[in-house]
Order: C-alpha cells, then sequence, then structure tokens
C-alpha cells in the first residue's frame, strides 16, 4: 500500500541547510495500524505530510498504491488527497468561518459529490463521530474534542482507505484524546489503514505496530520486534 | 461537473465573508465617490461658469472715449476723444461686420420712488438693441425698451429684477408709475433674472434703463459714456477693433495706432482667454482625479492582498482537502470581481445620489449658484470602476496564487 524507497526531505533557512528525513525506508501494508514515535523533532510530522500528498520529498521514491507519487501532475495529487487519503492534524485545521456541517462537507464538494448526497454523508459522519447534534455549530462554538471529531469526519467523507493523524490528541485532555483513540481503534477495525503520530506511550502502545524515529531516521520500524516476540 | 463544484464552494464561501466584504467595499465606494464628485463638481463648475460667462452677453466689446497720446497732423497728444449718438450710425455705416451697436448714458445716484418708497440708483439712457446685446431681457408680461419709445422720448423704464423687488415690493410692477427725481415714468419692464459674473459699471439687476433720447432729454448729457457692439463672427474680434480705430480715428482725427484714443472692453478676446483657463482648471482637475485614482486604487489593492493572504490557511486547507488549484483561483477570481465591480457601481450610484441632492439643496447662496450642477460623466464612471477593480482583482489573485502553487503544508502553517 506505501512503500517508501530512501526517502529525503531537506530544508533550506536561509543559508544553512537541514535535513529532516536522511533516508526512509518503510512499507506500510493494507489494514495496519501503526503508531509513529520519536522525540519532537525527529521528523514525524515532515514524513506524515510527505505519506498525505501534502509535501514532496527533495528525493527517493515514494510508492502509494503501485503508483509513484513524485511522477503525478498536481491535479492527480489533488485527486489522492480528495479520495485516498483522509488527514487528520493536530491543530484541527478547520474553516474557522464554516459549520461543522460545512467543513465536513468541503471533501464531498471538490469530489463533485451530489447535493443530496452531500447532505445524506455529512448528517452520517457526524452522527458517526457522535456530532449530530452540533450540525450548525461553528469551531469557535466547539471543545477541542468536538473539533477533532469534525475533523475526522471531515478526514472520512470520501471513504478514503488509508487515514493519516499528527498527534490527533496532542492539543486535547486525557478523556477526550482516549474518545478519538477509540475512533482511530473503531475504523481500524472497519478495514482502514492507520498510521497516527502520538508523544503518549501508553497510546502507541495500542497500536498494532510501532514506528520509531530518531535524527530523521527510522529507529525501529515495529517489524522486528513483533516477528521475535 | 467542474463548473459545478466551483459554483457551489464560490456560493457556500460568499455569503461567509460579509466583513472582508464590506470592508474591500467600503474602500472602493470612498474612492469611486471622491474621484466621481471631484470631477463631477469641476465639470459642473466649468459648465456654470460657462453659462454666468453669457450674461453680459456674447460676442460684444464695449467702447469708452479717450485722450490720444500720440500726436498727429500737426494737434498736439492728450486732446480728449469723446462718443456722441452719431457715431453709431457712422461706425455701422463703414463696418458691416457689426451686427449691433447701440450706445449709453450712465447716471448713478438717480432718485426712484414709489408710494412711500425712495432709492438711489443707476439709471441708463440706452438703445433697444441692448436687448439682444447684453441680454436684457424682460420678464413674461413685459417688454424693453422699443424703437417708438426712442423715436417718441417716451417716458417709460424697464426696471433690473432686483431693483424693482426693493422699489415695488411684491407690487406687480408693469404698467404702474414709478417717479424718476420728481418725473413720472411708466414701467414697462422688468427684467428677467439671469446670472452675471463680470460687468461695467454695475449688475444689470441692479439698475433701470430709459430711452436713450429721454435721458437725453432729461439730463442734457452731451456725450455717451460708452457704445457697445456686437459680431457675428467672434474670431475676426481683432480686426474689427483694428476697424473701428481706423474709421474713428478719421472721423476725430487720431493716429488709428494710438491705443489710448479710445479705450475698448473686447470680451471675445476675454473670453478666449477665459477658455485657456477653464482647460487649465480641467487639466489640473484631470491630474488630481488620476492621483487620487491612484491612492484609491493602492487602497484597494492593499485591501484586497491583504484579505486574501489572510486567507492563505484556507487556501492550504482546502488544497489538503482535495482541491485542485484552478478551483481554488477561480473562486478567488469570482470574488474579486464580485466584489470591485459591486463596490464600484455601489460608489457610482452613491455619487449620483450625492450630486442630484447636492443639486436640490434650496439655499439661494452665490457660492451655490457658482458651484453650479456637479455633473456625473457615465464613462468616467466606468473607466474608475474598471481601473479599481483591475487592481483590485490582480492585487488579490497574487497571494491566491502564490498559496496555492506551493505544496499545501506551506500553506497550512501560515499564521
Ligand atoms: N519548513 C521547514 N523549514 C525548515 N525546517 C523545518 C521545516 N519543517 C520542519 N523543519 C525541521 O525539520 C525537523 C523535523 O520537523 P518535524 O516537524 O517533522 O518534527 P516532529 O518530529 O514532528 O516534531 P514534533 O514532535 O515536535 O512535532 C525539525 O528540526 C524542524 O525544525
Ligand atoms: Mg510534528
Amino acid at each position: 500500500m506505501i512503500r517508501m524507497n530512501q526517502v529525503v526531505k531537506s530544508y533550506t533557512t536561509g543559508k544553512v541547510d537541514f535535513t529532516a528525513l536522511k533516508g526512509i525506508d518503510l512499507h506500510i501494508r493494507k489494514g495496519e495500524l501503526a503508531a509513529v514515535i520519536g522525540p519532537s523533532g525527529s521528523g514525524k510530522s515532515t514524513l506524515m505530510n510527505i505519506v498525505g500528498c501534502l509535501d514532496i520529498p527533495s528525493s527517493g521514491e515514494y510508492m502509494l498504491e503501485g503508483s509513484d507519487v513524485g511522477q503525478l501532475s498536481s491535479n492527480e495529487l489533488a485527486e489522492i488527497r480528495n479520495r485516498k487519503i483522509g488527514f487528520v492534524f493536530q491543530a484541527f485545521n478547520l474553516l474557522p468561518y464554516a459549520t461543522a456541517y460545512e467543513n465536513v462537507e468541503v471533501p464531498l464538494l471538490f469530489a463533485g459529490a451530489k447535493a443530496k448526497y452531500r447532505r445524506e454523508r455529512v448528517i452520517e459522519l457526524l452522527s458517526r463521530v457522535g456530532l449530530a447534534n452540533k450540525v450548525s455549530n461553528r469551531p469557535t462554538e466547539m471543545s477541542g474534542g468536538e473539533m477533532q471529531r469534525v475533523a475526522i469526519a471531515r478526514a472520512l467523507a470520501n471513504e478514503p482507505d488509508v487515514i493519516l493523524a499528527d498527534e490527533p490528541t496532542g492539543n486535547l485532555d486525557s478523556k477526550s484524546g482516549g474518545e478519538i483513540v477509540k475512533l482511530f481503534h473503531e475504523l481500524w477495525e472497519s478495514g482502514k489503514t492507520i498510521i497516527m503520530i502520538t508523544h503518549d506511550n501508553n497510546i502507541a502502545a495500542t497500536a498494532e505496530r510501532v514506528i520509531k524515529l530518531k535524527d530523521g531516521m527510522i529507529d525501529s520500524n515495529g517489524l522486528k520486534a513483533r516477528t521475535s516476540a | 461537473m467542474k463548473i459545478g463544484i466551483i459554483y457551489n464552494v464560490f456560493l457556500r464561501d460568499f455569503r461567509k465573508q460579509k466583513k472582508r466584504i464590506a470592508l474591500t467595499l467600503i474602500a472602493l465606494v470612498w474612492g469611486t465617490i471622491s474621484i466621481m464628485l471631484l470631477l463631477g463638481f469641476g465639470e459642473g463648475l466649468h459648465r456654470q461658469m460657462t453659462v454666468n460667462d453669457k450674461g453680459l452677453g456674447e460676442g460684444i466689446a464695449i467702447v469708452w472715449g479717450g485722450q490720444t497720446s500720440i500726436p498727429f497732423k500737426g494737434m498736439g497728444k492728450g486732446r480728449r476723444i469723446r462718443l456722441n449718438t452719431d457715431d453709431l450710425d457712422y461706425i455701422k455705416g463703414r463696418i458691416p461686420e457689426i451686427k449691433e451697436i447701440g450706445g449709453q448714458y450712465d447716471r448713478w445716484g438717480v432718485n426712484l420712488q414709489y408710494g412711500d418708497q425712495v432709492i438711489s440708483e443707476h439709471c441708463v439712457g440706452l438703445t433697444p438693441n441692448y436687448r439682444q446685446m447684453r441680454n436684457l431681457n424682460p420678464q413674461m408680461g413685459g417688454r424693453m425698451i422699443n424703437e417708438l419709445d426712442l423715436k417718441y422720448k417716451r417716458r417709460v423704464i424697464f426696471l433690473g429684477d432686483n431693483v424693482a423687488d426693493r422699489l415695488m415690493g411684491g407690487d406687480e410692477p408693469i404698467g404702474k408709475q414709478i417717479m424718476l427725481n420728481s418725473i413720472p415714468f411708466t414701467v414697462v419692464g422688468v427684467m428677467a433674472q439671469k446670472l452675471q459674473n463680470s460687468s461695467y459699471g454695475g449688475m444689470d439687476e441692479n439698475q433701470v434703463s430709459i430711452p436713450l433720447t429721454t435721458f437725453k432729454a432729461i439730463f442734457g448729457d452731451p456725450y455717451l459714456d460708452n457704445i457697445v457692439y456686437q459680431i457675428s463672427d467672434v474670431s475676426r474680434n481683432e480686426e474689427i477693433e483694428k476697424e473701428l480705430y481706423a474709421v474713428m480715428g478719421e472721423r476725430y482725427k487720431f493716429d488709428p495706432e494710438d491705443e489710448r484714443a479710445l479705450s475698448v472692453w473686447d470680451t471675445v478676446a476675454g473670453k478666449k482667454e477665459f477658455d485657456q483657463i477653464m482647460f487649465g482648471i480641467q487639466i489640473f482637475m484631470g491630474i488630481i482625479g488620476g492621483l487620487t485614482l491612484l491612492i484609491a486604487g493602492v487602497g484597494v489593492a492593499n485591501i484586497m492582498y491583504v484579505s486574501i493572504k489572510e486567507r492563505t490557511r484556507e487556501i492550504g486547507i482546502k488544497m489538503a482537502m482535495g482541491a485542485r488549484r484552478s478551483y481554488i483561483l477561480t473562486q478567488f477570481l469570482l470574488e474579486a470581481i464580485l466584489i470591485t465591480f459591486g463596490g464600484g457601481v455601489l460608489g457610482m450610484a452613491l455619487s449620483y445620489i450625492m450630486t442630484e441632492g447636492f443639486k436640490r439643496i434650496p439655499i439661494e447662496s452665490d457660492v451655490l449658484d457658482m458651484m453650479g450642477r456637479p455633473t456625473i460623466s457615465l464613462e468616467i464612471g466606468l473607466l474608475v470602476i474598471v481601473i479599481l477593480s483591475v487592481m483590485g482583482i490582480l492585487a488579490g489573485l497574487f497571494p491566491a496564487m502564490r498559496a496555492s502553487s506551493v505544496n499545501p503544508v506551506e500553506s497550512l502553517r501560515y499564521e
């Protein structure tokens, strides 16, 4: 499903070059639930953005469902972001002026879905994350946990195979964080591939596989541990 | 399908942008109004001054007697040249380009009495053709001094509208007797109100006119105070003035080159100068208008730029959710077009309402009269709207293009 070969990402700030990812080899199979852990600055978000096609590698190869992402046009990338991947951010990234309903509708609009289908789908998704009664609330009128559930509903809108979450519980208290993690587990059980960055070892422990990053390299990819166990 | 997507997103988001739209609209409306009013009042002033300028008369020159300053045929300088009623026919007979010619006697401090009311005014003895030469037109129901009045030295009087008000109050003046230095006169007409911004010897509304011959019989003035002539071909004003010097020089034996022998006020020359000044004012207004337009344009561009730049993160979110670059750009372009044109049209409408309202201010005032009727020009309005809109649209599209051309992470990181 997801396969990376020697993926490198470097940034240039002023005159200084900084390599955030120093050659990542990674393979994630369909239906896996993987947690990504590592110290701050180790390149977790950088990696996740590349997986989610929000950013492109400086070098190396990234294959998503058999197609080479590096070779795709910007419209094809937009299509992948729209249909194949659902992205959940630590900072929620909801449209501030839009209601919960309208935020969940965004990917459906860009997919060109019909009005009737959009309506049914948005209500269905918001019910699924337990927000059927907050349809008309704007982000400022919701708690952090509620906002993150809206974001998850939005990520699920076009039924993507892969859900990526960059510290989805980072801005939440442990109770609402726990609810979010529970949601991800349900999604995983329904067959989605899930990759989740977390700083919380308890959450990481619930994952099927734990990928550990350090200094822009994979410290352990979680496979050996499982085979040896 | 693509158009459907853009349409849906556009409609949905546009309603959410009330504050930004309001701000941009204000900038645009303000810009349009300032330029439209500036140019509108400029144009109104121009028209009004042109109209006022006709109050004295069109294509006329006024001639006074003078004193020779060059010795001529054995006669020394310093000889007085005075004008005479016989000069009128003499000049007309020799200079066919002169369409009308007339003369006047002036006397200030003439007592007028009607009932108990006594006032002291400027009295003019004149020829009937002052009506067309000097625009001494009667109000409805009355008439100007005519040829028969002149022939029979009738004691009839034509009142300036202001004098009529002061002397007779609200009474109907036509047909009434008034006393002029204790001599009874019949009022035959009152001058129709007119705008006059240049004069010699006072404003026409403040004088009374009687036939030239009657004046001579009563006051016995030996000489005319001045002669007025009117030409049909205003482009030949200078030649005709030269001819006048030649003809009069021959009659009174002075050097035709002696400019001091007569004094001539050629209003046509003044008019030409006036037109040049007006043209200069218009150029000036154009420059000021252009600069105002530039400032307004920069203001609009600034607001558009900032308000789109602020939405960088929104663009990042939409891109992350699968929006194509073209969707984003089309949406923002549509928004910008709608806002800028809406603002422009609104500004035009408001300018129109304001100028119309100004024209209806019921206060009587010379200043307001001079300001005249501000005139909004549709062509200039459209030009202003198009320029402001293009500046606004480009300024708004620029950050949208940038935000949609980078990887979504970069736009998402924007604070
Ligand atoms: N746009 C950028 N320009 C320059 N350097 C960057 C940029 N984005 C990330 N970096 C650098 O790359 C490194 C990895 O960043 P990244 O955000 O991937 O870390 P992270 O593992 O997600 O950390 P955290 O746990 O704090 O979120 C950091 O040292 C960061 O400074
Ligand atoms: Mg991070």
